[in-house]
């Protein structure tokens, strides 16, 4: 948690830890760090705090807020500014081991039974897989034309529900990928160029379902183009997307 | 000032698989910014009846506060007039549904969970009580903004159970928190700022007690392009899942920045008009 510590000519006077969203600095007795002089305005700042960042605010005070000497009317607080008010300071702390808390705190939560296999391997990409499935995930990009962001998978919902499923797979048959293949072990895979056609591959208990997501195009199964609407897919259907041809078989 | 242009907002509810009705209420008024959704509770239809007065009642008062004063408006005491109206307006539809538990009795002991949100200014002001959420994803980074009011919250807070025990925890639906059981309730009221592609997901229990967090962020994510999409699929998703509570999301996109000009200038000119 980041704090400010107030201080007069070298004299450390009292911290404040940022725990409210706005704590206020002023000579008024209302304010959350007041400074009794008269060369602080009333209502002289304001200290607006978001999860672990800080911004400085002068409410218009008569003499002005600096921050590390230069004057400011709104900053974005640093470990270690200095906030100078008449003859007092205000130094701002937040420790870089508090700043990264938040990430580790979102770690543990992926941290289950079935992902500590994974967590050992080397991890390539941050996409956490949790509940990891039998099969590992696929290589990256075995997409169409541009290669690797466009395919972005999201981890596998019902492991309970996959045994009873066949693996989908995509296999590109046209453009510069032909032959490849892409397994879609996951809830959800997304293919095609973003801002011009993607279509989204879902995998659900009882089959797997294509729908239509952006771009002026429907993608086109078995040579009929598709409404918005979720459509099943069927062994051996033919998609195109963005001018590929590709083919969606189950694997047994 | 008129955000249709700016929000993309998408407001859905679902029975689920196992309930016999759906007990929450969703609402969105996509030019005001607002988006209000409640998760009731009670025996009977009183639940249905508890999250429908919430919605109905602080979505008529929000509308027709921030009309005659626009939300980003300094109060006295330094907070947003947003800050402020929530606070007032979540106090009196407590009393409402309250007072309608206690008069009839086939409402008794009703309630709902709620969170409610106020874009304006390049902020975001959310109200929240009970175990409804708010998620933000912002740069590919998906977190949860909202703190449940929930025993399970507490118990994880005070140390005694983990995350990974609280997912299996009996107690996941017991709220310390709720609109309407008590004569005055305490919503919890932050304001953040706004980034323009910024997308916000409101969602009751029946959503994140079914999927988890990563797979929820994961298809924010992948289906931001097309959020009606994007909202149909995590329910699915819930469902899939074996939809055991009523699921309700709302998914609003900010497209683009919305502060609120400042200025002599600005006052300048509206002297003209």
């Amino acid at each position: 948690m980041a704090k400010l510590i107030l201080s007069m000519d070298g004299l450390a006077l009292n911290e404040t830890v940022l725990t409210k969203e706005r704590t206020t600095i002023g000579r008024k007795p209302h304010n959350d760090i007041q400074i009794d002089n008269l060369a602080i305005s009333g209502e002289h700042a304001v200290v607006i705090t978001i999860l672990n960042d800080s911004f400085l605010e002068d409410l218009g005070s008569t003499n002005g807020t600096f921050v590390n000497g230069q004057s400011i009317k709104k900053h974005f607080l640093q470990n270690n500014d200095t906030i100078e008010l008449g003859k007092y300071r205000l130094k701002y702390i937040n420790e870089v081991t508090q700043q990264t808390s938040p990430a580790d705190f979102e770690k543990t939560m992926i941290l289950r039974p079935g992902a500590m296999s994974a967590a050992a391997e080397p991890v390539v990409t941050s996409t956490p897989a949790p509940m990891a499935t039998a099969s590992p995930s696929p290589a990256p990009a075995p997409m169409p034309t541009p290669a690797a962001p466009q395919q972005r998978t999201a981890p596998a919902a019902a492991a309970a529900a996959a045994p009873s499923l066949p693996l989908g797979v995509i296999q590109i048959l046209s453009g510069g990928n032909a032959g490849r293949e892409l397994e879609l072990t996951k809830t959800l895979t997304t293919l095609g160029k973003p801002a011009v056609q993607v279509a989204v591959i879902a995998r659900r208990p009882h089959g797997y379902f294509i729908t239509h997501v952006e771009g002026a195009h429907l993608p086109i199964v078995n040579g009929k183009a598709l409404d918005t609407q979720a459509h099943p897919l069927s062994d051996h259907d033919i998609i195109e997307l963005a001018g590929v041809k590709m083919e969606f078989f189950l694997k047994n | 000032m008129d955000l249709s242009a700016i929000l993309e907002i998408v407001a859905k509810t679902d029975r689920g698989v196992a309930r016999s009705h759906n007990e929450d209420a969703v609402l969105a008024n996509n030019a005001l910014g607002l988006v209000v959704l409640a998760d009731g509770m009670g025996g009977y239809n009183a639940g249905e009846v508890a999250s429908g007065m919430a919605t109905a009642i602080l979505g008529t008062a929000l509308e027709k506060r921030f009309t005659e004063t626009a939300p980003e408006t300094l109060e006295a005491d330094g907070r947003f007039h947003a800050h402020t109206v929530l606070a007032e307006e979540i106090a009196k539809s407590n009393t409402a549904i309250y007072e309608a538990a206690q008069n009839q009795s086939q409402y008794a002991g009703m309630g709902t969970t709620l969170v409610a949100g106020v874009f304006f200014d390049n902020r975001l002001t959310v109200a929240h009580i009970g175990d409804s959420r708010l998620y933000r994803l912002r740069g590919g980074d998906f977190q949860q903004v909202t703190r449940d009011h929930s025993l399970l919250q507490e118990q994880i807070d005070a140390g005694l159970i983990s995350k990974e025990q609280a997912r299996h925890s009996q107690n996941k639906n017991l709220v310390t928190r709720a609109l309407g059981v008590d004569p005055a309730v305490e919503a919890e009221i932050q304001t953040y700022a706004v980034v323009p592609g910024d997308i916000y997901l409101l969602c009751s229990d029946g959503l994140n007690d079914m999927v988890e967090d990563d797979e929820i962020g994961m298809t924010v994510g992948m289906l931001a392009a097309n959020i009606g999409l994007c909202a149909e699929q995590l329910i699915q998703m819930a469902n899939d899942n074996g939809g055991r509570d009523n699921i309700s999301v709302i998914l609003v996109k900010i497209r683009a920045d919305f502060s609120v000009p400042r200025g002599w200038w600005v006052r300048f000119l509206s002297w003209f008009k």
